[in-house]
This record gives structure tokens, sequence and C-alpha cells, in this order.
């Protein structure tokens, strides 16, 4: 065989070579291939970078924080420069003259520890705890008014488009883009200024907070009830603003769903409308719709700060704005990375949920949205 | 196939642009929704760039006329130092629709760029830019944006916009991408490339004329995410408030009495709506737009 083609040449390697190494090779790849595996290394790089940004905004900008505190505490203080650069590295819990690189190297090996430094302000209390006591609110009234929105958006969209055109698809999708287009915050001080000011329906100094004080936090009825209370107003907010989003993309995937040939075939069968709606229609609607959440939630996390900040509800939001106030970076890095990891957890749910609703995806190979 | 709506309609013997404004108006008049939002738009524009040529600024503070309801003198009454609240709007909407509008141009060039690279060159400069697409993707923008604010305080409007930009190009991005993706299966694009016409010619003369429309569209959904981001960094007071406008308005309506005064009520209403008409303006003229551009959606 004087005249071998490369194709036939790699042919050959593939077919009677096949060394320890290229099998391992191919254990490998079938586990890259893996829609999981892929999910959790987008996560994993996710985190990196977030944290890699953060690092860098904080520590070297031109007139750093770090810069600042010591600045700070060698005029409030009285401190010599070496004190001041000392304490101002323990808050930082970093060593200021150390290479940028070993700097890097020593946060991201915090990181690794779930260690995100001390706050400024509240000396002596971990970045982790602080984040860690408020997100809970945050993601309890976010997460509640997104599922909420979520299903009565789908089930209002699914309703519309089968009714095409009739007085109530009008109503409904001309309501939702009137109230998806508005700013969430806008609608937050409508509520606040309409509802709780001038007819004054909303006792809306009592509902600040996420609970009462004097209320033991516990699974009682009373205490749920209460926690309702507290955030009734952000998840209403949430609620209305995304629910346009969910009746206009459920009306439009249902309307190319019905268009389908096995909606047709399956009403020649002469299955039931019941069993139509759900399994044939309604299912492919929903799946695009599915990824479309895990991108609202990043979005509404970011945008509960104002909300949260207009009703003095004690989340995330609130938190960061008192941070930035008080110039506490700490508090502001923990916080973008901690909100960053809750929407990549949301997106992880995203993606399962995904793939156990549409068999193509489950398997490797199998057809990919882009 | 092309998507291009407006057939020349010689027999009216009008100019080309003309005639090609005529029909749009007309496709765009079938759907009462794009017409308002085209209307909207344009009052807007008009209130904020050519209404401060002929109102004269009243900015004299008048303790008699503290949170004054609506009257002839003052249609949207006054504010907490007496003066009017319309001539505020007035003067308020140059400053944060022109941010607007940078911060949609500078992300429409980056992602018309990047993703154009991304879908043209495939492989792994593909892989790249859309594994660092969905990362900017993931990062709660809003949370980043007050933080960025916070540490930069930017001052001029240039500045506030190159970073509402860097914030809001991966959406648009991933767009772009998918289209020019479809594009480039097409037979004129295959014909450039076998003329070997090269990579920029392909992208800026063959294909972007082909995704106009689409970019139009784009482009104002990216306006009402800078108008979006730009009143909450403003509504929280972290940028240094110099100037006018309706957010800056919003952030001394709210500080100064929307909780002690029940008075104060249509000085929070001016800016309120402001802001949100010109939202639901945009809003309304891209899906109106998008009827236009794309007669499949009409029915």
């Amino acid at each position: 065989m004087a005249t071998m083609t490369p194709a036939d040449a790699t042919l050959q390697v593939r077919t009677f070579r096949r060394s320890p190494l290229s099998r391992a090779r191919g254990h490998v790849g079938a586990l890259w291939r893996r829609p999981l595996t892929q999910a959790i290394a987008k996560a994993v790089l996710t985190i990196y970078v977030t944290s890699t940004i953060t690092f860098f905004l904080i520590r070297l900008m031109p007139g750093s924080p770090v810069e600042l505190k010591i600045d700070e505490l060698m005029q409030n203080g009285q401190m010599s420069y070496a004190d001041a650069a000392a304490a101002a590295s323990g808050l930082f819990d970093i060593d200021l003259n150390a290479p940028v690189g070993q700097q890097y190297l020593e946060y991201l090996a915090n990181l690794a520890r779930a260690d995100l430094g001390n706050s400024f302000l509240s000396q002596g209390t971990s970045v982790t705890s602080i984040v860690l006591a408020v997100l809970p609110w945050t993601l309890f009234a976010v997460g509640t008014g997104l599922l909420l929105s979520f299903v009565s958006g789908i089930g209002l969209g699914l309703v519309a488009a089968y009714r095409r055109n009739s007085p109530l698809d009008h109503v409904v999708s001309t309501a939702g883009s009137v109230i998806s287009s508005v700013p969430a915050y806008l609608i937050a001080l409508l509520i606040l200024l309409i509802f709780g000011i001038q007819l004054r329906w909303l006792p809306i100094t009592q509902m600040r907070g996420a609970f009462s004080p004097g209320m033991t936090p516990g699974f009682s009825p009373a205490f749920i009830g209460d926690l309702f209370f507290h955030a009734a107003l952000p998840i209403s907010v949430f609620f209305l603003t995304h629910i346009g989003l969910w009746i206009l993309s459920m009306r439009s995937a249902t309307l190319a769903a019905l268009e389908e040939d096995h909606v047709t075939v399956a009403r020649a069968r002469g299955l039931s409308d019941g069993r139509i709606t759900t399994a044939y229609v309604g299912r492919n609607a929903v799946l695009p719709l599915v990824s479309q959440f895990a991108i609202a939630a990043g979005a509404v996390v970011g945008g509960a700060v104002i909300i949260e900040q207009i009703f003095v509800y004690q989340g995330v939001g609130l938190r960061l704005v008192k941070a930035v106030d008080q110039r506490d970076y700490p508090v502001m890095q923990g916080i973008i990375l901690m909100t960053t990891v809750a929407v990549i957890v949301a997106n992880l749910v995203a993606d399962l949920l995904y793939s156990r609703l549409d068999p193509r995806i489950g398997r490797a190979g199998g057809a990919s949205g882009t | 196939m092309t998507t291009i709506a407006a057939p020349a309609r010689r027999e009216l013997a009008l100019p080309g642009p003309v005639s090609a404004v005529i029909e749009f108006l007309r496709v765009l008049s079938r759907k009462p929704v794009g017409l308002a939002g085209l209307f909207g738009v344009v009052f807007f524009l008009a209130l904020a760039y050519l209404a401060p040529l002929v109102v004269p600024l009243q900015d004299r503070v008048d303790v008699t006329a503290i949170y004054s309801a609506p009257s002839f003198g003052h249609p949207l009454g006054t504010d907490y130092q007496g003066r009017d609240v319309l001539n505020q709007i007035v003067y308020g909407g140059q400053d944060i629709i022109t941010t607007a509008i940078l911060a949609a141009l500078f992300s429409t060039l980056i992602a018309i760029t990047f993703g154009a690279i991304a879908a043209t060159l495939g492989g792994r400069a593909d892989v790249l830019i859309l594994a660092i697409t969905d990362v900017a993707l993931t990062i709660p923008q809003l949370v980043l944006l007050i933080v960025i604010a916070a540490i930069f305080r930017p001052t001029s409007f240039i500045s506030l916009a190159i970073i509402l930009a860097l914030l809001q190009w991966p959406a648009l991005l991933r767009q772009i991408r998918a289209q020019v993706l479809s594009l480039k299966e097409r037979d004129f694009v295959e014909a450039a490339r076998s003329l070997d016409l090269g990579l920029l010619h392909i992208v800026f003369r063959e294909m972007l004329p082909n995704m106009r429309s689409y970019i139009a569209i784009n482009f104002i959904i990216a306006m009402t995410y800078a108008i979006y981001a730009q009143a909450a960094i403003m509504f929280l007071g972290l940028v240094p408030l110099s100037g006018k406008s309706w957010a800056i308005m919003l952030y001394f309506a709210y500080n100064q009495g929307a909780l002690f005064f029940k008075d104060s009520f249509f000085y929070l209403m001016g800016p309120i709506m402001a802001i949100a008409l010109f939202q639901l303006s945009l809003v309304w003229l891209a899906s109106g737009l998008e009827d236009v551009f794309n007669p499949r959606l009409r029915s």
C-alpha cells in the first residue's frame, strides 16, 4: 500500500492501536460530553472568574480600598503608616507587601475554604456569616415571587394562545407587555405611594424587615404567616414584573407548538383535548421557558437590591447598599460572590430539570440548544 | 427570501426614501401598539432635546409653593423647594436618554464584533467567546454595577455609558451570534466566500445589511436596559448627583418626602411616569418593528 492517504492512516491507528492512554482519553471525553459535567465545569469557571474580577476590582484599582483604609486609620486612629498598614491588611486578611500574584493565590486559597475575610465595620464578624444571614430572605422572596409568576404566567399564556385574538387574549397580552416593560422599582414605588401612603391600605412601616420583632424563628404557623406578611410586598413586585414575560413567552411558544404536525396527528387520532394540551403542546412549549427561568433568576436577584431598599426588607440588597455606604469592601465582594453562586445553583437546577423534561438532552451527543 | 419588508412602490413615483418611510408607517400602523410606541418615543425625544430650547429653565426656589398640587401655573405640581416639576421633567430627559443611547451603541458594537467573530470563525474562538459570555450572563449584573459604580463613581455620562455597556453586551452577543450562524449558510454568503471577498467584507458588506432590522430592534432593547440600570444606581444615590435627570429627580423626590408627606405624590409621580412611559414606548416600538421586519409574525 504505497499510496495510503492520511485518512487511511488514522483509520488504521484507530482500529489497531488502541493504547490504554487513548482509551482513558475516550472515557474522559465521554464524561466531558455529559451535560451535567459541562454544567458543573461552567459553574466552577464562573465562580473562579467572578472571584478574580472582584479581587482585581478591590486590590488593583488606583486608590485601592486598602489604601483608603490605611489613610482613614492614620487620620482617625492616629496610627503610624506601618501600624495602619498592618491593621488594614489584617482586616483584608492579606499581606500587602507580597507580590500581587501571591496575594491572588492566597485569596483563592482562602476562598476555597469559604473564607471571605472579615467585615471592616463589625470587626471579627466573618463576611460569610454576614451574607448567609441575609441571603435566605432574598432567596425566599425572589423564589416565591418567581415561581408564582412562572406558574400563573404559563397558565395565562397557554389560555391566551388557545383563545388567540379573543378579547381575553388582547387584555392578557397587553397587560403583560405593559407591566413587564416598567422597571420593577417603579412598580414598587407606585405600590408604596398609592396603597401605602395615599390610600393607607397597607401598614408599610409594620411590614418592614424580614419578620416581626419578638417572633421566635421556627416552623410554627404564626411565624410562617409572619414571614409571608413581611415578604408580601417584595413577592408581589417580583410576581408582577415577571408574569408579563412568562405570559408573552408562553403564548408565542404555544402558538408555535400548536402548528406542529404531531399535534395535528394527535387530534386526528382522537386524543382528548386535555391530553393534547398537557402532553403534546404544553410540555413542548414550556421547555424553552425553563432555561429562560434561570436567566431571569439572575436578573431578579440583582433587581432585588432596590426593591429591598424601598420596602426595607432585610435581604442581600439592603445589606449591599449598607456595605456600599460604609465602604465595607469585603462585604461587597462577598455579596457579589454569594449571589453569583445562588444564580449558578439556580442554573444547575434548571439544566437538570431541562434534561429531565427533554429526553433528547439527557444523552451525550443529543440535540443541544444554542 | 430576505426579511426586508418594504417593496418599492413605484406607482407612487415618490423618491425612494419617502416611499420607504410611508410604507414603513403603513405597516407599523396595522398594529396600534407599534404606532403608539413610535409616537411615544418621538414625543419623549422632542421633549428631551427640543423642548429645552424653547422652555426657559425655572429653578427659582419658592417656599410659598412647596408640594402644590397640579394647577395651571404648575401642570405637574411643585417639588420640595417649590420648583416646577414639569420644567424639571423637560430638562431631565436629555442626560438619561443620551447615556442610554451611548450605552446601547457601545454594547451593540461589542456584541456585533465579537458575536460575528465567534460565529464566522467557529471552533476554539467560538467556544472561548461563548464561555466568556455565559460567565458574564451569570453574574447578577445590577449587583456588580452597584459595586463598580460605588468604587469608580462615574461623573460624566460617557464613563457611565461605558460601564453600562461593559455589563450589558452578553445577551445581545448571543443573539447576534445566532443570527450570523444562520446567515452563514445562505447562498449569497456562500457566493461571497467562493469569490474570496475576505472575512471583513463578508461580515460588514454582506451580513450586516441583512441584520439591520434585527440590530435596530436590539438597540432599542439595549436602551431600555441602560435606562433601567442607570436609574437604579442613581435612585440608590451611588453616582455623584450633578445635573438634571429624571433618575436624579426620582432620588430627591423619594428622599425628600415620599414617606413623610402625603402632598409629595405629584412630585414623585412626575419622574416615575416619565421613566415608565418612555420605557413602555421603547418596548412597544421594538415589538412594532419586529412585526414590520418579520412578515411571518403578521397575521
